[in-house]
């Protein structure tokens, strides 16, 4: 599996045509948006770790469902039972008990860089969790075929730091006709706060071809849930007390060591109705998306794909109001790269 | 003395052996551009390394000469970073008792080091830059002196950047003042070590980016579908429940392995079948010396049973073996008896995605058949849990648990060593640590994953026994001094309790004292802790002294105990010696004052 977390907040609801529907999107977007909501409440200040038992409980019951997992019935950590599967709960994640012991007990008040023969100046023994690392993953690039139409997506995630501490660049949009439709951009800082995930906090920017563009202040996590989901929840904090929330989920399946088979979902809600972007209230869309990759080598991997894309309430009213469908079939070829 | 000379015909004859079918074998692009070098050592013009069996110095006066030279091992022409030109460096003999100088000139464009590995001298001779010294700045030469104290096999690499995973390793041969008591009619040093035409910063960089990057034996949907068929679906679901769960690979067996890797033995490809020369009947000492940076080796002989007399620089007890693990720093002395003209030295690659290779031989030109390797296994809950995986004893879990929940109750350490309960440090509960053992286990009777009822008689920690079992400090430990092992793999961070090095603050050994060590492995990667200055006197699982080593390999969920003799004063580097664990922060100072 690759474990590159380089899922993306959605964007804006696109606002031009669909055509089709897929059931199935809806059940999963539920699940995923009880996920979403019993995960950001846990989400606490960045000096804070959140305990990812709470992330584990919740993703525990939600993954059985996705993934037919046969017995666990892990409720919390509380509930333990005796077989092996439980103990992983007191493996990974928690908070540190009251003994637990210090790590710096045995210095005798000494540091690296001072006491006795200590080497003068400045220290000169720096290991890589002193280094910055940078990378940019441009997880879709993509030509979109309707039934009426092709476009093209990017999605993009390029981050710049330290092993704990970066700063995360999202960035996406759809382009048509040569003519960048609609972009959001995201700059975050990240900081880890369990094994597994990181908080991001920054601003988001969206711009739109048909409409106003619109800043927001965004508060999510991103990481890799047990069973290894990569998910990224991201709520956003707009002007006029607008509010949104997008969730992004991917998976991969490895048929060989280098053919892999990505299934991504993503969907969106909004906190409140926007006219001039023409959304609704609550979840306004999703796109279910399978796509199918070659890794000719890790860095570098076309793919096709087919995605099922879907507008809800009155964003879709608005939709046909204007004309266009509330459900569209996406017939996808893209490059999935990254160094 | 004489016992030395046979090393020279074994050294292969360039001209004939490399390059055959235009395959590089390790050795010298003759004619190379000096256009490609980036070196600003304009002064020598063949900048060509010399691969295969290293030539010898010896005496007390040595003049090592670092610099860049241009190396072949896969058909591409790389950089190399190599100690008087050579892959290996020159092999170093002393003699237990003299006074040594070494006179390090460094002709790179960047400063550069010398750590001599498991020799016992002044700190400030250890070579580790930022520890013991500032390093050898460019052009500079900096003069090592000091007493050898010692006898056996040991070796020396650079301890700056990753100068050592770009060619910077020898051997060093130190013979025992009263004479070599271990009889043999011939001694051969057979070095592993790896290669990558890469940047080795680029291959951190990948690790950090992705972390199973160079792994290319993870679990399919086709391995699912496979066990659905024959195991059934209940049993297949539950094979890989908790691992998905725990979001742990089974198969990360190896961070880096043979898709940017070439394996080598005394600085020689596979293909190129370095070849040491015996004359039937007589005994061959064989001098392994791991020297991979990120590779554990599993060696053996077809044919062959090997005896280990002699480990870590230690006279053991001898013990016969068909096959033995050694990671990196590590060193294993072993007699052979060779009766047939030919037999194949395969030393596999811990991943299982290749392997090094050469010939024991009557003479140059022989091969006998190279096995095939082993099918890579995937690890076991034993890796995962120590104790619990895999026994009976999961209902113990339970009260582990609601131990956790009560906060302040203290773990008993007064449980039989098998039974061990960890304390874990608060700073295990944050993003450095990806999972933790609350069950270690404790027996050293295991050979490690990928080893176990191989149907070979395999060597291992419970086996090697310094001769005696006599340790020179007999004083019992007046302290206990406990770090765990840890790491994020998905991150690909590593450290000691949590704390990478930049975070932690230096281990202080009270000077004089003699105390105890207890390495607890929370991770599932067997990690080679090497501990500079002092010996590292390994404990069996009673607590009793075992053997005198000076590195140690901790199995994951593994819980090891050694008694140090803190009577080197100075700061002093103790880290893992897998390069690329050692860089991301798995290091520690100590400091003996």
């Amino acid at each position: 599996m690759n474990h590159q977390h380089n899922t993306l907040p959605a964007k804006t609801p696109a606002n031009h045509g669909m055509r089709t529907m897929s059931k199935p999107v809806i059940l999963i977007s539920t699940v995923l948006l009880l996920l979403g909501m019993g995960t950001l409440p846990a989400w606490s200040a960045e000096d804070t770790p959140m305990e990812e038992m709470n992330m584990e409980g919740m993703d525990h019951s939600t993954m059985s469902d996705m993934d037919h997992n046969e017995t666990s019935k892990k409720g919390n950590s509380n509930a333990a039972t005796m077989d092996h599967g439980d103990m992983t709960s007191s493996m990974q994640g928690g908070s540190a008990p009251a003994d637990a012991r210090d790590p710096h007990a045995y210095s005798g008040g000494y540091s690296i860089e001072s006491g006795k023969y200590a080497l003068p100046g400045k220290r000169i023994l720096v290991l890589g969790d002193e280094h910055n690392f940078g990378s940019l993953v441009m997880d879709r690039f993509e030509s979109v075929r309707t039934s009426d139409n092709t476009s093209a997506t990017y999605d993009l995630q390029a981050w710049f730091g330290r092993d704990y501490d970066r700063l995360v660049l999202k960035s996406e949009g759809d382009v048509d006709n040569g003519t960048l439709e609609e972009a959001s951009t995201e700059v975050l800082w990240n900081h880890a706060i369990a094994a597994f995930w990181d908080s991001q906090f920054g601003l988001r920017f969206d711009t739109n071809n048909e409409g106003p563009e619109r800043n927001w202040l965004a508060l999510g996590v991103q990481g890799l849930a047990p069973y290894w989901f990569e998910l990224d929840i991201t709520a956003y904090l707009g002007e006029e007390s607008r509010s949104a929330l997008s969730i992004e989920a991917e998976y991969e399946i490895l048929f060989t060591q280098k053919l892999v088979l990505q299934p991504r979902l993503e969907a969106n809600f909004s906190g409140k109705k926007d006219l001039q972007l023409g959304t609704g209230a609550g979840l306004t869309d999703t796109a279910f998306g399978i796509r199918l990759r070659y890794e000719i080598r890790r860095e570098f991997a076309p793919y096709v794909g087919i995605e099922w894309a879907s507008l809800y309430g009155d964003t879709a009213d608005m939709a046909r109001a204007t004309g266009l469908e509330s459900n569209e079939t996406r017939v996808l070829a893209g490059l999935r790269f990254w160094f | 003395m004489k016992r030395f000379s046979p090393n020279t015909p074994a050294i292969p004859d360039p001209s004939r052996r490399r390059f055959m079918q235009g395959l590089a074998a390790g050795g010298v692009m003759l004619g190379m551009s000096p256009l490609l070098s980036k070196s600003g050592w304009a002064g020598e013009k063949n900048s060509a390394t010399h691969t295969g069996m290293a030539p010898v110095l010896s005496g007390t006066e040595f003049d090592l000469t670092i610099a860049e030279t241009m190396v072949n091992y896969t058909g591409s022409p790389r950089m190399a970073t190599t100690i008087n030109g050579s892959i290996p460096a020159p092999i170093l003999r002393w003699r237990e008792g003299d006074t040594i100088t070494i006179r390090v000139h460094n002709k790179l464009s960047t400063s550069t080091s010398i750590h001599w590995h498991g020799i016992i001298l002044p700190y400030q001779m250890d070579g580790v830059p930022g520890v013991s010294f500032k390093g050898i700045p460019a052009g500079e030469t900096f003069t090592y002196r000091f007493t050898v104290n010692q006898a056996g096999t040991y070796w020396y690499h650079s301890h700056t950047a990753f100068q050592e995973q770009t060619g910077m390793y020898g051997a060093i041969i130190i013979e025992p003042r009263e004479g070599e008591h271990i009889r043999a009619d011939r001694d051969l040093v057979v070095q592993l070590s790896d290669w990558t035409d890469e940047d080795p910063m680029d291959v951190f960089a990948k690790l950090k980016k992705q972390s199973d990057y160079y792994n290319f034996n993870q679990p399919t949907a086709m391995d699912f579908f496979h066990d659905v068929s024959t195991l059934g679906l209940g049993a297949a679901l539950s094979k890989r429940k908790m691992w998905n769960q725990m979001r742990m690979s089974p198969v990360d067996l190896a961070d880096i392995s043979a898709y940017t890797y070439t394996y080598l033995m005394n600085g020689t490809s596979p293909r190129g079948n370095w070849t040491g020369l015996f004359k039937p009947g007589e005994r061959v000492r064989l001098r392994f010396i791991s020297s991979g940076t990120q590779s554990f080796f599993d060696v053996r002989i077809p044919g062959l049973k090997m005896t280990v007399v002699h480990v870590d620089g230690q006279d053991v007890e001898p013990v016969t073996v068909d096959e033995f693990r050694c990671g990196p720093g590590e060193t294993y002395d072993v007699l052979v008896s060779p009766k047939d003209d030919a037999y194949t030295i395969f030393a596999q690659a811990l991943g299982r995605t290749g392997y090094a290779r050469g010939t024991l031989a009557v003479r140059e030109g022989l091969t006998a058949p190279v096995p095939q390797m082993d099918k890579p296994q995937w690890l076991t809950m034993t890796d995962m849990m120590g104790d619990m995986g895999g026994s009976d004893m999961a209902g113990m879990k339970g009260m582990d648990h609601s131990g956790h929940d009560m906060a302040g109750m203290n773990m008993d350490m007064n449980h039989k060593p098998n039974l061990v309960h960890a304390r874990h440090a608060r700073t295990e509960y944050g993003p450095s640590v990806d999972m933790r053992v609350d069950t270690p286990r404790t027996n050293l009777d295991d050979p490690g994953i990928g080893l176990r009822n191989n149907g070979r008689r395999v060597l291992t920690y419970a086996d090697i026994v310094t001769v005696g079992r006599k340790q020179e400090d007999t004083r019992e430990p007046g302290r206990e001094i406990e770090l765990h092992l840890t790491g994020n793999m998905e991150r690909y961070t590593w450290s000691l309790d949590g704390l990478e090095f930049g975070k932690s603050t230096p281990v202080h050994f009270p000077e004089g004292e003699r105390l105890r060590v207890i390495l607890h492995n929370d991770t599932m990667m067997t990690h080679p802790m090497h501990l500079h200055g002092m010996w590292s006197d390994l404990e069996d699982p009673n607590g009793d002294f075992l053997a005198r080593r000076h590195t140690i390999a901790v199995q994951p969920a593994q819980r090891i105990s050694f008694r140090v003799t803190a009577d080197a004063p100075g700061r002093w580097a103790w880290h893992c010696h897998l390069l690329y664990h050692m860089d991301a922060g798995m290091f520690r100072e100590v400091i003996v004052a």
